[in-house]
């Protein structure tokens, strides 16, 4: 399907990424946004308050993020596309309804624009340190999905595609910016609506009295209606069976939860989008998300003029992490090196992945501002060396 | 039909159909809560006042939070939603603007909407967004075995307050009315036709509407304090209330075993959220707005 253009602000334009992030959602077809204002990622919500009046849905500011991260997943059960917006003290509050929309499998974007934690941190300073939180942060087993631009432009490009995947696995998907990308401000190029693909949701065509809500088609994604189609659904937080009715017994459980999560487990290498610079011959390859890539590029410049034989990895998907081409390239490279704005999350899940088979050397950073090269060439002289 | 219905043949010639299951997922049938518990008779009640109101059901939402009573969305034969402790009124609240053509009705216990999820009820209360409020208040946490609630009576036992309750509790009516609550009664279960009416009343209102309904919990807040079963708590809702329509809030708070003021304390107009905001954008954007929900 394409684009609804009420939504699509076709164009050259200069934006920040929160505004760019704001356009991708309505142009993706967000027409529901319940959010509380937080710095860095206030300005999302302030262009979507401005914008939504003349393209026809609502915004709420909520009382806190707890009533914004539910209020979202009520509007998608009204049947509205939604996202809510937020950053790391936000985020943290909004964690028993990451679990919620898990296990309900209510289609939602959340964008995280990361700053310095733990706690209030640094407000307007830039940090990679959520990575972990957003895909363990609620409790039990359940799966999500998290993007991460490195532009501008990507805050637009990549935002369409993070609701398509929310509606196409329905699960929560994290649209991990950070305040450098939140607020630097590039060109971005919006194109005419019959050239934005958007996903529209997954609709059953069954009669009331037929469908049961969680009975999953093959892809284990079940199909869905809204409230009001005359289903009389049930949905809970609540073990449930396909009905939706609460189950409360360990087979419904095992069920359920590996249902949940294997949905996205055994499809991690069809969703992974990695960009990949000269890792073919490299001795060494440079795993990098975000802002940080930017910065990891010019090392890799640097380390290839002092001719090191360096690859670098972009992960524009980082969750589900891509195991499988990390555990590819282990036996033949010698070390993988992680930069990130965290003193070492994604570069555990490398670790993991190479098993042993090649050293992963961590280039932490407390956050505050983005690394140097010279950190990042550094790591990579010791990890050639 | 369910079993428990069994008719003498004599019978068969009148329509002997509780009126009430059509409103059941009878397939849920039978519930989890306790001989005696008042949240059944809650949930009769509210059958009936759908029944009166000729809704159609297709277009009727329940929510609820977590709780004895947040079990109530489960039973109803309605769309409906089971949230987390607390949070049904924000989770209604994005139902209603999401779909403005159904009427939403959050259903959960006075821990749940009154402790944990207080400052949703406060905000919803005070924008005035289309939603009806129904609270069992049993005094007491029940689905946690019997802790204190922000409503339980000051001298009240409970697990938590093991020599008795010396924090003050809310008075709800006064607090939905403050905040700017549209329509607020409060019944008993002894009440049924008056709860019916007034549940009636407050899902045909537009705006933000408030019932609490006074509900026994036997097994747990009558048991602690020695106040015999179930039928000894509506005895006493029987004995004690006293009927006073447009009484003012300030003055209906419950002490231990007090007088229970009952009846219809509110109901007056103010603008919805989703009329307030369509009204405005109207108003500021002229011809570039979009209206929104019709
Ligand atoms: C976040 C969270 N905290 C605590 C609980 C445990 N809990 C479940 S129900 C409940 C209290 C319910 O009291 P009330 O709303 O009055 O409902 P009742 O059981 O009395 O009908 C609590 C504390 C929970 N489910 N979730
Ligand atoms: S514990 Fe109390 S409130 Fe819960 S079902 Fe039993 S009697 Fe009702
Ligand atoms: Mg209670």
């Amino acid at each position: 399907m394409k684009a609804d253009p009420s939504g699509v602000l076709t164009g050259m334009h200069f934006l920040d990424g929160d505004h760019a992030a704001c356009e991708g959602a309505l142009a993706a077809g967000c027409r529901f946004v319940a959010g509380y204002p937080i710095t860095p990622s206030t300005e999302v919500v302030e262009r979507f308050a401005s914008r939504i009046p003349m393209v026809g849905g609502v915004f709420i500011q909520m009382e806190d993020e707890i009533a914004s991260s539910i209020a979202v997943l009520g509007g998608a059960w009204g049947g509205k596309k939604v996202m809510t917006v937020t950053s790391g003290p936000g985020l943290s509050l909004m964690m028993e309804h990451i679990g919620l929309a898990a296990i309900t499998e209510t289609p939602v974007v959340i964008v995280d624009v990361q700053r310095g934690g733990p706690s209030t941190g640094l407000p307007t300073l830039p940090a990679q340190a959520d990575m972990m939180q957003v895909k363990w942060g609620s409790h039990g087993d359940y799966e999500i999905i998290a993007l991460s631009p490195a532009s501008p432009q990507e805050c637009f490009d990549l935002m369409i595609r993070a609701f398509n995947l929310a509606e196409t696995w329905r699960v929560p998907v994290f649209f991990m910016m950070d305040e450098v990308i939140g607020h630097m401000t590039e060109r971005v190029d919006i194109p005419p609506a019959d050239r934005i693909d958007v996903v529209e949701r997954r609709w059953t065509t069954k009669k009331p009295g037929e469908y049961r809500p969680y009975a999953a088609g093959p892809d284990g994604v079940p199909d869905m209606v809204k409230a009001g189609d005359g289903h009389r659904i049930h949905i809970t937080g609540l073990t449930h069976d396909e009905r939706g009715y609460p189950a409360m017994n360990p087979a419904a459980q095992d069920k359920l939860v590996r249902r949940l999560t294997d949905k996205i487990r055994k499809n991690r290498e069809a969703l992974a989008d990695i960009r990949e610079d000269g890792v073919e011959d490299a001795d060494v390859v440079v795993v990098s998300f975000g802002i940080t890539s930017r910065v990891a590029a010019a090392a890799v410049d640097s380390a290839r003029a002092a001719g090191l034989k360096v690859g670098h990895m972009r992960l524009v998907v980082v969750w589900p992490f891509p195991e499988h081409r990390i555990a590819q390239m282990a036996p033949r490279v010698k070390a993988f090196v992680v930069p990130e704005l965290n003193l070492g999350q994604i570069a555990l899940e490398v670790e993991r992945a190479a098993a042993g088979r090649a050293r992963t050397v961590r280039i932490g950073h407390a956050g505050g501002t983005v690394h140097e090269p010279e950190q990042i060439l550094a790591g990579i002289r010791e990890a050639a060396g | 039909m369910s079993q428990n219905l069994a008719i003498a043949a004599d019978e068969r010639e009148y329509p002997v159909e509780n009126p009430v299951i059509p409103y059941l997922r009878q397939e849920r049938i039978p519930h989890i809560w306790c001989p005696g518990c008042g949240i059944g008779t809650t949930v009769n009640c509210f059958a009936r006042a759908l029944t009166e109101s000729k809704r159609d059901l297709d277009q009727v939402a329940i929510v609820s939070g977590i709780g004895c009573t947040g079990r109530v969305a489960g039973y109803l034969n309605l769309d409906s939603f089971h949230t987390t402790h607390g949070r049904a009124i924000p989770f209604a609240t994005g139902l209603k603007l999401s779909n403005p053509k159904l009427k939403v009705v959050v259903y959960s216990g006075d821990g749940d909407l009154f402790a944990i999820g207080g400052n949703h009820f406060v905000h919803a209360a005070r924008r005035n967004m289309d939603l009806t409020v129904i609270c069992v208040n049993n005094f007491t946490y029940g689905m946690t075995g019997g802790q204190l609630a922000p409503t339980t009576p000051i001298g009240a036992s409970q697990t938590t307050m093991p020599y008795g309750n010396f924090e003050n509790p809310f008075n709800l009516p006064f607090l939905a009315d403050a905040c700017g609550a549209v329509y607020v009664a409060r019944w008993t279960v002894f009440h049924v036709k008056q709860l019916t009416r007034a549940m009636h009343e407050a899902i045909s209102k537009p705006g933000f509407t408030f019932v609490e309904v006074l509900a026994p919990c036997p097994t747990l807040y009558s048991r602690r304090n020695k106040l015999g079963d179930g039928v000894d708590q509506v005895k006493y809702y029987k004995e004690r209330s006293v009927v006073k329509h447009g009484a003012a809030t300030k003055e209906v708070a419950l002490g231990f075993q007090g007088d229970i003021v009952v009846g219809k304390f509110v109901d007056r107009e103010r603008e919805t959220w989703l009329d307030g905001m369509n009204a405005h954008f109207e108003k500021v954007l002229g011809p570039r707005y979009r209206r929104y929900g019709e």
